[in-house]
């Protein structure tokens, strides 16, 4: 099994630091160092750090840039100004997700970089190249030059100021970045995570990266797993592909609609999400809290008093930051009002509930 | 390296049985607890019957939930109400916290559970 699954350029560190490690996406991951519990309260309370070199980096240029990136983004970035982050979701023409991914315009005219997924990036690269007809583009998949580590927390940017030696890294907004470099090879910095809390994300070369890594760990950063990325995307409300997103649940059905501009002339999708938006959409992806410890996990039937099925669980914790069993779950949407009172199946036992909102957590960027 | 505590059954699923008399006392190991990491609940079964395979209960723990097979065939008299609010005793005294007591309809099954050593060699120590 292990000898098809990629190493990111920290894999040594992990293993030396005694990460229990597993396949994540075609990679083997660290899932935890210490403990998710230690690891997600070090990114509430301080500040810890994530290996997200498998994420992919699509970087489109040329003439017809903008109007391509326009084409396959649900999001505007016309008249969005360079050094700006925007998020947003690449749609098969019926709706469906493709990936949801981040689009940093560069300072430079005419070129964007696109961050997906690491589980698509195969995909995602094969859909730009498909879509890109017609279009005076390139688009180049160098997702293997490049490092990425995501330092997140309340004393994030007190850590990157120090260890970028760089003091600009304060000055830069939430979803905004700046270009440097590192060592003689290109680095982005960008103020963007998927904690909830305050945070960067720092992109240059493998080399360039297990240094970084190297010296914010001397600083005293936390390393954190893929466990606890989970458990802090999750209250933060933040979808993740694959549970809340897929070829099969459109943006609107997932609560993400805002990131599909309708006055946008035209995108890949546009159509049925502008019918979704108008008429509504047959199912919703909303919040659950159950008052019992037991925890509803994905895949779990959502239930009315009657026992009749209305929904499934696509996330579910014992919130660590809330101390409350919460979940996501894809409910018909008749059933999605808040307060709705809904039953969770979990193994022999029904749990009483109630729907309330997907951001469990109040979130803490920097703004 | 996990603890394996002398004088007790194991199941090939990690639990552990303590025997006294017709009662087996029922808990998870500490190679089980290390695997699970921070248990954030328990799912304690009803008093009621239960065959040696079967399903009895969950442990919750913050990535995963793993299911509790019971190591005999009896009648689960009493549960460790404890762990309700304390679960994380599993995993500071794992061989000092049952989960389940089971008065056991057949004790010739004890026989077909490992005793400590071959319990260290099936969990490769």
């Amino acid at each position: 099994m292990e000898e098809n699954l990629q190493k990111t350029c920290l894999y040594d560190s992990h293993v030396a630091l005694g990460a229990r490690m597993s396949p994540f996406a075609g990679f083997i991951m660290p899932i935890q160092y210490s403990n998710i519990i230690a690891e997600h309260q070090a990114v509430r309370r301080q500040v810890g750090m994530f290996d997200v070199s498998h994420m992919g980096e699509i970087f489109v240029c040329g003439p017809d840039a903008e109007r391509y990136v326009n084409h396959i983004f649900t999001n505007e970035i016309r008249g969005f100004a360079p050094g700006k982050v925007l998020y947003g979701m690449m749609l098969y023409p019926d709706g469906g997700v493709v990936d949801d991914l981040l689009v940093y315009r560069e300072v430079e005219a005419d070129h964007f970089l696109l961050v997906v997924n690491a589980a698509n990036i195969a995909k995602d690269y094969q859909w730009m190249l498909d879509q890109a007809a017609g279009f005076d583009v390139q688009v180049d998949n160098q997702s293997e030059a490049w490092g990425q580590i995501a330092v997140q927390g309340p004393e994030a940017e007190k850590k990157v100021v120090e260890v970028l030696g760089e003091a600009r890294a304060a000055g830069v907004g939430f979803y905004e970045f700046y270009d440097s470099t590192w060592k003689g090879s290109r680095m982005i910095v960008s103020r963007t995570g998927y904690t909830g809390e305050d945070g960067f994300e720092i992109y240059t070369s493998v080399e360039g990266t297990q240094e970084i890594w190297q010296l914010l760990l001397d600083a005293g950063v936390t390393p954190c797993g893929l466990g606890c990325r989970d458990t802090l995307r999750f209250e933060a409300g933040l979808p993740l592909y694959g549970d809340e997103l897929s070829a099969e649940i459109t943006p609107v059905e997932a609560g993400l609609g805002l990131f599909c501009k309708l006055d946008k002339d035209e995108f890949i999708g546009k159509d049925v999400i502008a019918r979704q938006k108008a008429e509504g959409t047959r199912k919703k992806l909303v919040g659950i809290e159950i008052a019992d410890r037991a925890v509803p996990r994905a895949g779990y039937p959502v239930e009315l008093e009657d026992g009749t099925q209305v929904g499934v669980v696509t996330t579910g914790y014992h919130s660590i930051s809330l101390d409350k069993s919460i979940c996501f779950a894809l409910v018909k949407t008749e059933c999605a009002a808040l307060g709705t009172p809904l039953w969770i199946r979990i193994r022999s036992r029904v749990f009483p509930g109630q729907v309330v909102k997907k951001r469990f957590y109040q979130t803490n960027y920097k703004k | 390296m996990s603890k394996v505590q002398e004088g007790l059954l194991y199941s090939e699923s990690h639990e552990w049985v303590r025997v006294e008399g017709p009662n087996a006392f029922v808990g998870i190991s500490d190679f089980a607890q290390e695997e699970m990491g921070d248990i954030t609940y328990v799912d304690l079964p009803d008093l009621d019957n239960v065959l040696k395979g079967e399903e009895f209960g969950a442990l919750e723990s913050v990535k995963a939930s793993s299911d509790l097979y019971s190591p005999v065939t009896g009648t689960v008299s009493e549960r460790n109400t404890d762990l309700e609010n304390a679960p994380e005793l599993l995993n500071e005294d794992p061989y000092g916290s049952w989960i389940i007591r089971i008065h056991m309809s057949n004790p010739a099954e004890l026989d077909e559970l490992m005793d400590a050593e071959a319990y260290a060699k099936f969990i490769g120590q």
